[in-house]
């Protein structure tokens, strides 16, 4: 009897191990694929596309794809401003995001009801269609910066981040998050005499790692993969972000191991952000579905 | 000085009204329980006295001063919730000293204060853990350490043993009581064990759907109780209530009975009563005993809980009503046998049926 139950949790974890492992495998190879072809030239890159070498380092493997890439295009001027970009934007996103969900949650004054659902239904309008009247009002708005008060924000990074900062979904995510916080915990800091600032550094934000992971992350991958508006918004190179960048490699003769190299390389700060945050993202993901 | 006076205090959600007109003076030091059942409003109270609710109408003050419209910060109380609320990411030092910290109080001075209190709770060994590796009862240490640190003139504790376990849940108890002692600062204090309340208090609150049902000290409600409600909620096991009509009145005196009870003439302070007339008699079970002879209640019995030093019975009176008997000793009852009872008239408690 314990010998054919200890068979059967072998085999359910050998299946368990093997569908995992395929799952594994289907969202590996797109990535093993770009990075080996980013290593080969053109011509064995399309012969090996038909067959498994296509995810192996074999042939003739070597840098000239990442040389050609840097002299084609700007590339480190790309990753610098998509890094600042997306960095600044998530920072300041945290920090106004979950202030603005403290509020609607911890702070009772009168509307906040109404102005929750009205950011609530902001999630359900499609970026496409607000881009052109957004678009007319940056192109008119004053910024003071080193050159005294100037009108226009085009060409710049803060055209980039300032209308990202605050978004309907990241307030919602921190809403929801708040309202599973103990309320006592609140209420006995404020009996404490905490002022609200002082409850929104000391007791909520110390305890909102998860969904702070969760948020940057979310806003990072949003940030990060930025096409439309910065192709939009910058006509100069000196601002643009990498997914804006990539057309560079599309233009005239397109070189596939350039575009693979490209590739590999802007996507190595989004591992590195990810893996950074992976532990604390997993664990508000289970949280989350385990309190329901 | 803090005294706490609530003159007609409301409170109402739209069209909820959750307490309704309450008055209450708590003297300087007193020990104070607001107790009823679930929903009563008792915490909803207490939350007003701190702070965090609103009040809809009338008058609150604290000390001389009326603290209506003042943050709870503002109101020099301090507040012991049923779930501890102590904050799970610092340790039992910071969690103690957070008052302290928030109103800018000196490293020495904190070390100091939080010292102390740790001395009064027994918790020294304690400080530098987190909240998860405390027991319940630790944890519930923490709160109150946290509470006496800034030296509130009022305490407020709001449920605060009920998620203890029983043998935990009288050491706290009996140690929230010395704390009392020792600190000779006003505590109120919110329960629903009518034990906690009989035993803590200086004067108890019944409370009653929003409503102040009596006040006053708990030997004066246990053995005076202003209405049926009262009667019924304090005192294990619950009073009895028989349902009896008026034979006769006789200035203060009222003489009833019923089909299980023969004629007995109990007070009628609670009158006025007319003869004819249907009524309630109280009778506490500690107070009924087994008659030697013929007794007043005449029924047969029904269940024995033999205690070791209390034997409670329940008997089947001729009427087919229950009633419940404490005995103070060890007694084998067989199962359907007729049992005789008897009473002190002057233990019993007559009521007005409406009340």
């Amino acid at each position: 009897m314990a010998l054919i139950s200890a068979d059967n949790r072998g085999l359910r974890l050998a299946t368990r191990y093997a569908v995992l492992g395929l799952i594994a495998v289907i969202f590996v190879f797109p990535l093993v694929f770009m990075v080996m072809s980013s290593l080969k030239p053109d011509q064995q890159l399309l012969q090996d596309s038909g067959n498994l070498r296509a995810f192996l380092p074999v042939g003739d493997i070597s840098l000239n794809n990442y040389t050609a890439a840097f002299q084609r295009a700007p590339v480190a001027t790309f990753v610098f401003n998509s890094v600042l970009v997306t960095g600044v934007t998530v920072l300041l996103s945290l920090l106004i995001c979950s202030a603005a969900g403290f509020a609607f949650v911890f702070v009772n004054w009168k509307g906040r009801g109404v102005l929750l659902s009205i950011l609530l239904a902001t999630l359900i309008l499609p970026f496409e269609t607000i881009a052109i009247p957004m678009l007319l009002m940056v192109a008119h708005l004053p910024w003071i910066g080193t050159e005294g008060i100037t009108w226009g924000w085009l060409n710049s990074y803060h055209v980039q981040i300032i209308p990202f900062i605050a978004d309907g979904l990241t307030v919602f995510l921190f809403v929801q998050y708040f309202k599973d916080l103990p309320g006592e915990l609140i209420e006995a800091a404020r009996v404490e005499g905490a002022s609200w600032g002082q409850i929104y550094r000391r007791i909520v934000m110390p305890l909102s790692g998860p969904i702070l992971a969760t948020a940057a992350i979310l806003k990072f991958l949003v940030m990060y993969n930025q096409y439309l508006w910065p192709l939009m918004v910058t006509q100069e190179e000196g601002y643009r972000p990498v997914m804006v960048g990539l057309q560079y490699f599309f233009q005239l003769n397109v070189a596939w191991g350039e575009v693979m190299a490209y590739l590999s390389l802007i996507t190595v700060p989004v591992l590195a952000f990810y893996l950074y945050l992976q532990k604390a993202f997993i664990a508000s993901i289970a949280s989350t579905g385990v309190k329901g | 000085m803090a005294r706490i006076s609530l003159k007609d205090v409301k409170k109402s959600y739209g069209n909820a009204h959750v307490i309704k007109g309450v008055d209450i003076e708590v003297e300087d030091g007193e020990f104070c329980v607001f107790v009823g059942p679930s929903g009563c409003g008792k915490s909803t109270l207490l939350r007003m006295i701190a702070g965090l609710e609103d009040i809809t109408s009338g008058q609150m003050t604290i000390g001389e001063t009326v603290v209506n419209e003042l943050p709870p910060a503002q109101r020099g109380v301090a507040m012991v919730f049923q779930s501890y609320a102590i904050f799970p990411h610092m340790t039992v030092r910071e969690n103690v000293a957070f008052g302290l910290t928030i109103a800018g109080a000196s490293k020495a001075e904190k070390d100091a204060k939080v010292a102390e209190a740790a001395r009064i709770l027994q918790m020294e060994h304690l400080l530098d853990r987190r909240p998860s590796q405390l027991s319940g009862g630790q944890r519930q240490r923490v709160a109150i350490g946290r509470a006496i640190v800034r030296k509130p003139q009022v305490f407020l504790f709001d449920e605060p043993l009920s998620n203890l376990d029983a043998a935990l849940r009288m050491d706290m108890r009996m140690e929230i009581g010395k704390l009392h002692n020792q600190l000779g600062a006003t505590m109120i204090y919110v329960t629903h064990d009518q034990v906690e309340a009989m035993t803590l208090a200086d004067k108890i609150v019944v409370l009653k759907d929003g409503k102040v049902m009596q006040i006053g000290a708990p030997m004066e409600l246990y053995h005076n109780p202003a209405n049926l409600f009262v009667a019924g909620f304090l005192g294990a096991p619950s009073m009895n209530f028989i349902d009896v009509t008026v034979q006769a009145v006789n200035g203060n005196k009222a003489l009833v009975s019923n089909a299980a009870l023969d004629p007995v003439e109990v007070s009628a302070a609670r009158g006025p009563f007319t003869v004819g007339e249907k009524a309630i008699l109280g009778l506490r079970p500690q107070y009924v005993q087994v008659a030697e002879g013929a007794g007043r209640l005449h029924g047969t019995v029904a269940l024995t809980e033999r205690l070791g030093a209390e034997t409670v019975v329940e008997v089947t009176l001729k009427d087919g009503k229950p009633l419940i008997a404490a005995l103070s000793q060890d007694r084998v009852f067989p199962l359907g046998a007729a049992v005789d009872l008897d009473f002190d008239p002057a233990t019993a408690h007559l009521f007005r049926p409406e009340v």
